[in-house]
């Protein structure tokens, strides 16, 4: 009796938290317009999200890409079809590797720091100063860290394709000798601008979206103790790594019917 | 100075994002290849079958890309397969031109094949090709080739 009763009070108390992100979420879009007025809050935020996620970023997709010219040569070489390595390199990142893993390393590096940093400003009562002093706490530190990643998240993920592309070229043509010109030509007849790259861009623009309102949401939510923004910085990563994932299903089946 | 600094490296940031986008616009997909944009024009042809012909396959004449198929639809009333096509606008064909399904390599995709023909007119925008070969179906030649390799059998019995 006791476990049915907990679990209604989880269930009601998500529901009732669903309904508070959603309200700061119009919050943060309706107080944007100050942070496009002071477009340099947004450029400050763009370097911490964006410019500091590189290193990880560009890294990760090397080697992503490198992995996949690996694996995809030792499978399409038991079919003596190498050449399609370029294929299979571009679609996998392009559509999917691209936007999913971009996202997922940008929810625990940048993500996690935004939760963090807000719900130390809570806990430390900054917004309630700023409050105080009549400076919208949403308008002058949530919305321009929002746009900010929203910003960011497509260019990380197009950055991380392009190299994951490029530690594909490495290891199919350099080191293990695809032929050069069908790498690049089979991979130029099978990606199409607006169905793949367009798709995958728009893909990382949700999940931009998606990962910094649960990141701002978990700070701002978070309660004003040690525990508190710990448990809230965790939260960011797990919630925000499986909202991914879920929204990146939802949107496959839309975007990729086949015809 | 501070803020310069900081202003430089997300410049470089959306540049370098950007750059990437045009990279895998330009280099991996097909925005430079033929077939896109509006300097292109209509051909139809009508097929008996199609086999595994997809909308954006090539049309090639004589091996070189020169369009795309643009839609694929069924004739109701004459219960054949309607192609429709864009060809570059940089290339005409003569009216007699013939169009057939082919598949590129034995396990490759399938396109459209362009013979041209000899009459001096040419195909304009919304032509239909009238001389067309359906797609081979596979399983249609292998039972011709059983058919008459059992109708070679009899003959040498006799």
């Amino acid at each position: 009796m006791i476990n049915v009763r907990a679990i209604g009070h989880r269930a009601v108390d998500g529901i009732w938290r669903l309904g508070y992100a959603s309200r700061f979420f119009a919050l943060v879009l309706a107080s944007s317009g100050t942070a496009f007025r002071r477009f340099r809050l947004i450029v400050r935020e763009i370097y911490f999200a964006g410019v500091l996620s590189l290193i990880i970023i560009l890294v990760s997709g090397l080697f992503v890409g490198m992995v996949l010219g690996l694996q995809g040569y030792n499978t399409l070489q038991t079919y003596g079809s190498e050449s399609a390595l370029g294929v299979l390199v571009a679609l996998s990142l392009v559509r999917e590797l691209g936007p999913v893993v971009s996202g997922l390393l940008f929810a625990s590096r940048a993500g996690s720091a935004m939760t963090a940093e807000i719900g130390l400003m809570k806990a430390t009562e900054q917004l309630a100063a700023m409050e105080m002093m009549a400076v919208d706490p949403v308008a002058r530190v949530v919305a321009p860290r929002f746009w900010a990643g929203v910003i960011s998240m497509p260019l990380l993920a197009a950055l991380f394709s392009a190299m994951g592309i490029f530690g594909g070229y490495l290891v199919g043509v350099v080191l293990i000798g695809v032929d050069e010109g069908s790498f690049w030509s089979q991979m130029q007849a099978a990606v199409d601008f607006r169905e793949d790259i367009l798709n995958g861009v728009l893909k990382s623009f949700v999940f931009g979206i998606a990962v910094t309102w649960i990141s701002l949401f978990e700070g701002y939510d978070a309660p004003p103790t040690a525990e508190g923004v710990s448990g809230a910085t965790t939260r960011t990563v797990v919630t925000s790594s499986l909202a991914i994932l879920g929204l990146d299903f939802m949107l496959t089946s839309l975007m990729f019917r086949g015809i | 100075m501070e803020r310069s600094t900081l202003d430089l490296w997300v410049g470089i940031f959306v540049c370098a994002g950007i750059g990437a986008l045009l990279i895998l616009a330009m280099k991996v997909g097909n925005m430079a290849s033929i077939g896109v944009g509006n300097d292109t024009y209509a051909l139809n042809a009508q097929f008996e079958n199609i086999g595994g012909l997809k909308v954006r396959a090539p049309v090639k004449s004589a091996g070189v890309v020169v369009g795309r198929v643009a839609a694929i639809g069924f004739d109701n009333e004459r219960f054949v397969a309607r192609v429709e096509m864009r060809v570059n606008k940089n290339f005409k064909f003569p009216k007699d031109t013939s169009a057939s399904i082919l598949t590129s390599g034995l396990l490759g995709e399938q396109y459209v094949g362009l013979d041209a023909g000899g009459d001096p007119a040419e195909l304009g925008s919304g032509d239909s090709i009238k001389l067309t070969q359906s797609a081979v179906v596979l399983e249609k030649l292998i039972s011709q080739f059983l058919y008459s390799k059992a109708a070679e059998g009899d003959t040498t019995k006799k």
